[in-house]
């Protein structure tokens, strides 16, 4: 048996994920000055620029939550195509005019431990019933939106609790709530992964799974814990949109599976597992969350931005492989070098 | 038994209960009242000879189409002489072909349908027509005419037309030159939102306006809320907005709160309770919406009934119903929301 210390540590070559975050550090800053030049009217207005900077923050706040617990699941080699899903059933439920009646606290509490709930099912059935993830939580995805409908009659659901919608405008120091839960979040999710057993294990995991047994890591259990984080975090997430929108139904967060898994790619997440980082993700969000900040204010159509979109996560995952690539070559060599 | 059975045992029990718990403390209120009409101007609601209706709508949860399902049903439930047998239409085309088949062998009189698409269903149309089942098509036209015998529609170019007519109505009587107007489409790539765009932005035109800035939602109160979101950053100052979709307007009055702005007034679509119900209040920027009424369904279940009796509209001078129907889209203002409440859904 391989002692449990002996497995790899996630990412902490800062040399490599500093580069990649200060890769989309630099996109980030593109983007913002073709804002200035396109729309030079607006960015002469510096309260409209603090007001912008915190609408393109609290925009990424719901996707961030979720691309957090996405980032988990698929560094521990699996995918979570049920997030959207997942808040749409919790947001209902949430709101349910009998849920309601329990209050903020109750709405909370019923959020939260709905995302657990299906993240628990999700995790079993892949984990104990040995199914893919793509397929446990494909399934997952059109029950859970079909069990939203049901639930709320298919009816937009309003939220009548006055503590609930405030937290889309509530702001502390001068910044929005939503940014502060995102904040929260991206940290409690940076703690576990990289200085926590929980995240060593992950990234064992989904790095080789049958070394992570043999190392004596209890992989389905696991496993069984990274969905309910997921499911967790789309609870948290519900919330936060709920409140947003003082409303949910059974369609809401549509393709929030796509962008969650795109913005993780994105922020040098391997759609293989094992390897990772949350702050690379939390930019992967935000440079969505800019592209479409920069598209609204020039009235640019959204299927361009979808196109643009696409275009970039194509080129970071071939940038991913090019420097997976020449990382292994520069292994390769090493190695030849080192022989005697 | 081991301490981790045990343990395991007893944590899923606790999963299976809060499930239960939660289940317990659920309701349905889909809240608005359906929409049925049981007055008796001209005798043709008298009873009369027995028709038996099969019906096919979407199962898509919008409200929308949820009120369509509604009004049907009660509509059908007023009439002593009519038999509803309604299919589940499925998840796609597919499906409700399918559904529609086995239906179309049971041989009711009449076939009242929304099909997920006109184009798609068409052969099933024939189908029926061709059996002797009189088809009511409802809201997605078929291509081919033989495909049904009753068309009853909304006028998507229209309700774009009327919600075009008043911005520019109420922006001329306030005396602004050079607008600034925003557009929130539902999903853009649907013939129905193009329509609509087509009709309001040819009705600023002749006022001379054009619309500012345009961003799509997907006719959800979350999507419209991010898409108002982006748009009122996008325009610093605003004169009038319209968004295409009540539902969606959930979300994109939350964003207008949100944002702390007023300087503006805003348009709906469709005519939901809740749009009718702040329209009379008078407390927001919604000043007004355009119909797009789900009471379709419910006459097409009475017009079903006429066809399947052999009878006409006895307030026109042919013996028949009519072949095609478009609804006018009406506005509703705080002047009128008494009067078109009952229509909310």
């Amino acid at each position: 048996m391989i002692a449990e210390t002996a497995l790899p540590k996630p990412p902490q070559r800062w040399d490599e994920g500093l580069v990649r975050n200060l890769g989309l550090v630099g996109v980030l800053i593109i983007l913002v000055l073709i804002g200035i030049i396109t729309k030079p009217e607006l960015y002469s207005d510096p309260a409209w620029v603090r007001n912008n900077f915190l609408i393109i923050l609290q925009q990424a706040s719901g996707i961030g939550v979720v691309t957090v617990g996405m980032t988990f699941v698929i560094i521990g080699g699996g995918i979570d195509l049920s997030v959207g899903a997942i808040i749409a059933l919790a947001g209902v439920w949430a709101t349910t005019v009998a849920t309601q009646s329990y209050g903020a606290g109750g709405m909370v509490f019923t959020a939260l431990v709905v995302g657990l709930a299906v993240g628990l099912v999700n995790g079993v059935l892949i984990a104990y019933g040995k199914l893919v993830s793509f397929i446990a939580t494909l399934a997952m995805l059109v029950a859970a939106r079909g069990l939203a409908a049901q639930i709320s009659g298919k009816q937009t659901q309003v939220s009548t609790n006055d503590t609930i919608n405030s937290i889309a405008t509530t702001k502390l120091l001068g910044i929005p709530l939503l940014v502060w839960i995102l904040g929260l979040v991206v940290a409690a999710g940076w703690v576990l992964l990289n200085r926590t057993t929980f995240g060593r294990r992950t990234v064992a995991v989904g790095g080789n799974p049958e070394a992570a047994r043999l190392a004596g890591i209890n992989v389905k259990r696991h496993t069984v814990l990274l969905f309910m984080l997921s499911g967790l975090c789309c609870g948290i997430a519900a919330i936060m949109l709920t409140s947003q929108a003082t409303s949910a139904q059974a369609a809401m967060a549509n393709l929030y599976e796509l962008d969650a898994i795109a913005a993780a790619i994105i922020g040098g997440t391997l759609l293989s597992g094992g390897r990772g980082t949350i702050i690379g993700a939390l930019f992967g969000v935000l440079v969505f969350s800019t592209i479409t900040n920069l598209f609204a204010i020039n009235n640019l159509a959204t299927e361009v931005q979808n196109m643009v979109k696409g275009g970039i996560i194509v080129a970071a995952v071939l940038l991913q492989q090019f420097r997976f690539r020449s990382l292994t070559n520069l292994l390769r060599r090493r190695d030849v070098s080192d022989k005697p | 038994m081991s301490p981790i059975n045990r343990r395991r045992i007893l944590l899923g029990g606790a999963a299976a209960g809060a499930g239960l718990a939660l289940t317990a403390c659920t309701s349905n209120d889909s809240g608005a009242p359906a929409q049925v009409n049981v007055g008796d101007r001209n005798g043709n609601a008298a009873p009369g000879q027995k028709v038996v209706i099969g019906f096919s709508a979407p199962a898509a949860d919008h409200g929308w189409i949820a009120a369509i399902t509604d009004n049907a049903k009660a509509q059908a439930q007023a009439y002593s002489d009519v038999e509803l047998r309604p299919v589940e239409a499925g998840a796609d085309a597919a499906a409700q072909r399918a559904a529609l088949s086995t239906l179309i062998a049971q041989k009711p009189n009449v076939i009242v349908m929304l099909p997920h698409d006109g184009k798609e269903l068409n052969a099933t149309g024939l189908e029926a027509m061709k059996a002797g089942i009189a088809v009511v098509n409802l809201d997605r036209a078929f291509p081919s005419a033989a495909a049904y015998r009753l068309q009853i529609k909304g006028d998507n170019y229209g309700m774009g037309l009327a919600a075009g007519q008043y911005v520019g109505q109420q922006l001329k009587a306030k005396g602004v030159s050079s607008p600034i107007i925003g557009e929130i489409p539902g999903i853009d790539s649907l013939e129905l939102t193009q329509e609509r765009t087509k009709g309001f932005n040819d009705a600023l035109a002749a006022f001379g306006f054009k619309v500012a800035n345009r961003r799509p939602a997907e006719f959800t109160a979350d999507s419209g809320q991010a898409a108002a979101t982006a748009l009122l950053q996008a325009l610093p100052k605003m004169d009038a907005l319209w968004n295409h979709d009540d539902d969606q307007g959930i979300g994109v009055l939350a964003a207008i709160k949100q944002a702390n702005r007023n300087e503006f007034f805003m348009v709906g679509g469709a005519g939901s309770k809740s749009a009718i119900d702040a329209i009379a209040k008078d407390d927001s920027v919604l000043k007004a919406t355009v119909t797009y009424s789900p009471s379709m369904a419910s006459s097409a279940i009475s017009l079903a009934r006429l066809i399947g009796q052999g009878k006409g509209m006895s307030d026109l001078v042919e013996l028949q119903v009519p072949k095609e129907i478009t609804l006018a889209s009406e506005t509703i203002t705080k002047e009128n929301a008494s009067k078109y409440a009952k229509l909310g859904f």
